[in-house]
C-alpha cells in the first residue's frame, strides 16, 4: 500500500512531532510513504477568513500535487474538512472543467487519518503502548464534518496500558475556530475556559485530538494556566511503544 | 435602565462590533450564569424529545423541503394568500421596507383612533423597530407575552428570539415587577409573579380593542395566520380584540395546510423541547361573532426578497424562528444575544442581520463563529448555516479590500502575504526559517511564547505558545531520505 503524507502547514511549522509519528507508524503497518516537498497549506485559514480568491491558490495546488497518488492522509481533520467540504464549491465557482474533474476523482483518496487506518488499512489494534490516564477531545470537524463516529475509539481501545477517561459535554466546540481565536479572542477565551474546566476535571494527564489545532489553543492555555495536563495528538499515541515511546514523553 | 447594568443596543446601524459588544456582557457573572443555565435547561429537554422522535432526520428532510419549495415559489404563494385571506375577509397590505410597515400600521392605528395598542410576542416588530415609532406617535404599546413584559417594564431588549427574557432570572423579574407595578411585597415564588403578571395584563386585555400579533406561519391554500405560544396570552389577543393587524415576512409562507404537520413538529421540539406548544391559534380573514371583527395582515419584505435571489444565501429564509441554533451555540452560551446588536442573535442572526441591514451595519457578525457547526446539525429545516457564514465573510473580505485604510491593516496584510508563501513552497520555508528566528527573541527560556506584539497579542492573552521546533516536518523528512541514500 502506498500512501502520501500532506503534512499541513502549521503541522509542519509547530508540530514536526506528530508528522514524524505518523511516519514511524504507517511504516510500522507497512505503509509505503511518500511526502511531496511542493506541499505547504491546505487554505482552511484563507477560505474561513473570507479571502476566498486566496483560498483558490491552494486548492488547485492540492490537486497538481496529489492527482496521481494512490491515497492522502491527512492528520488534521479540519484540513480534511477544508478539502471535502470547501474544495467542491470552490472548484465549481473558479468554472476550469478539467480542474473539477481532477479533483472529483482525487477526493475519495483523501483520507484523515484515523479514517486511513479503520477503513482503508481495516487496522484497529496498531500495537501502540501509552501506559497513560487519556481524555479525546472530539474536534467539531472530525466530529461534525467528517463524521468520524467511533473510529477514534475503535483505534484508542486497542491501545495498551492507555486508560481513557470520558470528557463531559463532547460535541461543545473548545472555541479555537482558526481565525476566530484571534478575531474574537475573548469569546474564544470564555468558551476555552469552559471546555478547560471539563478537560482538567477528568484528572487526566494528556489531552488528545485528532486536531492540534484545537490542541494547540488548549494546549496553550494548559501550560498558562500550569494546569499539569498536556496535550498530545492521537497520531503520536498510535505511534508509541514500549521500545519507542511517545517524543512528548522524553 | 437595564438592570443587568449595561444598555443593550439592538439597532445593526447603531450597535458596537460583536468583539466589542461582547466585552460588558463576558464581565457579567449574573448574566453569562443567567444565560448559560436557561440554555442548558432547553437543550436537555429538546434533547429528549429529539431522540425520540425516530423519523427525526426525516422530519428535516421534509421540513427543508416545504420551506424552499414555498421560496421557489413565493410569488404564487404570496398572491393566493392575499387572495384567500381576502375572500375571508381580511385585508393583506404589501410594506417594501420597515418605514413603510410603520406607516401603513400606524395608519390603520389611527383609522381605529387607537391610543393603546396590546401585542403578541412579535420579533419582526422588533426587526422594524415597531414600538419606539409608535410610542413616538402617541401610541402606547401593551406586550402581553411574559418575557415581553419583564423586558418592557424593565426597559431591556429582547436576547433571544423564542426566550427574549433568558438573561433575566426569578429574582430580577421580581425586583422589575414590584418596581414598576408598585408591589412592594412581592414575593419571588412563580405562582405570585405569574398572578402579578396576569392581574397587570387582565386590565389591558379587557380595555383595549385593538391588537398587533407577528406570524408563525401563513398558509397560502387557506389564507390563515398561525401563531405558537405557551402562555395563552396570544389567545386572549385574539379573543377580546376588535381589531388585529398581523406583521409578518413574506418568507413566513406555507403551501398546504397539512404542512402544518411537519411544521409544528419540528418547531415545538427544537424550539421549547416540547411535544406541541400549549397554544396553538389558527385564525382565516374575519369569522362573525368569534374574534377581532377587522383583520390586516401587513407583509414585509423589508430586504427579503433580495436574499431570495442569491444561490447559497437564500436558505437563510427557510428559518422558522425556533432557536434550535442559538440553543446549541457554544458562542451563543457564552454571551447571550445583545452582543448581536440585532433582534435576530445567534447564528441565524449572524447570518440574518448583515442580509437584512446591509452588511456594513454587521460587518463583524459573520466572525462571531467558530464554525463549530452544531447549529447546521440541529437546524430543523437544514439551513448550512457556516456555508452561508463563510459566503457573507467572503463579501466582507471583498468590500474591504478596496479600502484604502485596510491595506496595512495587521490582519489584511498577513493573510495576503501568508498566500504569497504558501504559493511557492521554498518561500515557505524561508518564512519559516525567518519566522523562527523572529520568535527566537519572545520565546522564553522554557522554550515557550508568553508574549507577542499586535495580532499576536490577542493569542498570548489568554494562552502561550510553543517556540518554534528547531527542525521542520519537510526538513525531518529530507534529512531522512538524505541518510537512507
Amino acid at each position: 500500500m502506498r500512501a502520501s503524507l500532506f503534512i499541513t502547514c502549521y503541522n509542519d511549522t509547530l508540530f514536526p512531532e506528530t508528522g514524524r509519528a505518523v511516519v514511524k507508524l504507517l511504516e510500522r503497518l507497512g505503509v509505503d510513504l511518500s511526502f511531496h516537498p511542493g506541499q505547504t497549506c491546505c487554505g482552511q485559514m484563507h477560505a474561513n477568513t473570507g479571502f476566498r480568491g486566496e483560498a483558490f491558490c491552494q486548492a488547485k495546488r492540492f490537486v497538481r500535487l496529489y492527482q496521481d497518488t494512490e491515497a492522502v492522509v491527512i492528520p488534521s481533520s479540519s484540513c480534511v474538512a477544508m478539502i471535502r467540504d470547501q474544495y467542491p464549491g470552490l472548484f465549481e465557482e473558479l468554472g476550469n472543467e478539467e480542474l473539477r474533474k481532477q479533483f472529483t476523482a482525487l477526493l475519495p483518496r483523501v483520507y484523515e487519518l484515523s479514517e486511513f487506518l479503520v477503513d482503508r488499512l481495516k487496522v484497529e489494534d496498531v500495537g501502540a503502548y501509552f501506559p497513560h490516564r487519556v481524555t479525546y477531545h472530539a474536534s467539531c470537524h472530525g466530529l461534525r464534518a467528517l463524521h468520524l463516529g467511533d473510529r477514534p475509539w475503535k483505534l484508542m481501545n486497542k491501545v495498551r496500558g492507555m486508560e481513557q477517561v470520558p470528557l463531559a459535554n463532547l460535541d461543545r466546540c473548545c472555541g479555537f475556530g482558526g481565525t476566530f481565536s484571534v478575531k474574537n479572542a475573548e469569546v474564544s477565551s470564555a468558551m476555552m475556559a469552559v471546555k478547560l474546566q471539563d478537560i482538567v476535571s477528568t484528572g487526566a494527564e494528556f489531552c488528545t485530538a485528532l486536531d492540534n489545532s484545537c490542541l494547540m489553543h488548549l494546549g496553550g492555555a494548559m501550560h498558562r494556566q500550569y494546569a499539569g495536563m498536556k496535550t498530545i495528538h492521537l497520531g503520536e499515541i498510535l505511534a508509541s511503544t514500549e521500545a519507542e515511546p511517545a517524543e512528548a514523553l522524553a | 435602565m437595564s438592570h443587568s447594568g449595561y444598555h443593550p443596543v439592538l439597532d445593526p446601524a447603531l450597535a458596537a462590533p460583536f468583539p466589542e459588544a461582547v466585552l460588558p456582557v463576558l464581565r457579567n457573572p449574573q448574566l453569562r450564569k443567567n444565560v448559560a443555565h436557561a440554555i442548558d435547561v432547553i437543550q436537555v429537554k429538546r434533547g429528549k424529545l429529539v431522540a425520540e422522535k425516530t423519523d427525526w432526520q426525516a422530519l428535516r428532510t421534509a421540513g427543508a423541503a416545504i420551506r424552499e419549495h414555498a421560496l421557489e415559489n413565493l410569488g404564487a404563494y404570496l398572491t393566493q394568500f392575499e387572495e384567500r385571506c381576502t375572500a375571508a375577509g381580511g385585508v393583506v397590505h404589501w410594506a417594501a421596507d420597515a418605514a413603510e410597515a410603520r406607516q401603513i400600521i400606524l395608519k390603520l392605528l389611527r383609522e381605529e383612533n387607537a391610543s393603546e395598542v396590546i401585542k403578541i410576542k412579535t420579533m419582526t416588530s422588533a426587526e422594524i423597530q415597531l414600538n419606539p415609532f409608535l410610542e413616538a406617535a402617541g401610541v402606547r404599546t401593551y406586550e402581553t407575552d411574559l418575557a415581553e413584559i419583564i423586558l418592557q417594564l424593565g426597559e431591556d431588549e429582547p436576547s433571544h428570539i423564542v426566550v427574549p427574557a433568558l438573561h433575566v432570572n426569578r429574582s430580577q423579574v421580581r425586583e422589575i415587577f414590584a418596581r414598576r407595578m408598585g408591589l412592594k411585597d412581592l414575593s419571588d415564588d412563580p405562582h405570585a409573579l405569574t398572578a402579578a403578571a396576569r392581574n397587570y395584563l387582565r386590565r389591558k386585555f379587557l380595555e383595549i380593542p385593538t391588537a398587533i400579533s407577528g406570524a408563525n406561519f401563513l398558509v397560502a391554500e387557506t389564507g390563515s395566520v398561525v401563531v405558537v405560544e405557551s402562555e395563552g396570552n396570544g389567545r386572549m389577543c385574539l379573543t377580546l380584540p376588535r381589531t388585529m393587524i398581523t406583521l409578518a415576512g413574506i418568507e413566513k409562507v406555507l403551501p398546504r395546510f397539512q404542512d402544518l404537520e411537519v411544521m409544528l413538529q419540528v418547531l415545538a421540539r427544537s424550539a421549547t423541547g416540547e411535544r406541541m406548544n400549549p397554544y396553538t391559534s389558527v385564525w382565516t380573514g374575519v369569522t362573525p361573532g368569534d374574534g377581532p371583527q377587522k383583520f390586516h395582515v401587513v407583509l414585509l419584505d423589508n430586504g427579503r426578497s433580495s436574499i431570495l435571489a442569491k444561490k447559497t444565501e437564500r436558505q437563510t429564509l427557510r428559518c422558522i424562528r425556533c432557536a434550535a441554533c442559538m440553543n446549541g451555540c457554544p458562542v451563543y452560551r457564552q454571551t447571550g444575544g445583545h452582543a448581536y446588536g440585532s433582534v435576530y442573535p445567534g447564528p441565524i442572526g449572524a447570518i440574518l442581520t448583515p442580509q437584512l441591514m446591509q452588511m456594513h451595519h454587521a460587518q463583524s457578525l459573520p466572525y462571531a463563529s467558530s464554525l463549530c457547526g452544531a447549529c447546521y446539525e440541529v437546524c430543523p429545516v437544514k439551513i448550512n448555516i457556516p456555508e452561508v457564514l463563510l459566503e457573507l465573510r467572503s463579501q466582507v473580505v471583498n468590500q474591504e479590500r478596496g479600502h484604502a485604510g485596510r491595506f496595512f491593516d495587521p490582519m489584511y496584510l498577513g493573510l495576503r502575504i501568508a498566500n504569497m508563501i504558501f504559493s511557492r513552497a521554498w518561500l515557505f520555508h524561508t518564512a519559516q526559517f525567518f519566522g523562527r528566528v523572529g520568535l527566537k527573541f519572545f520565546t522564553r527560556k522554557d522554550g515557550w511564547i508568553h508574549s507577542l506584539p499586535s495580532v499576536g497579542s490577542k493569542w498570548t492573552q489568554t494562552r502561550d505558545l510553543r517556540g518554534l521546533p528547531k527542525q521542520t516536518f519537510h526538513g525531518w523528512w529530507a534529512a531522512r531520505q538524505k541518510e537512507a541514500r
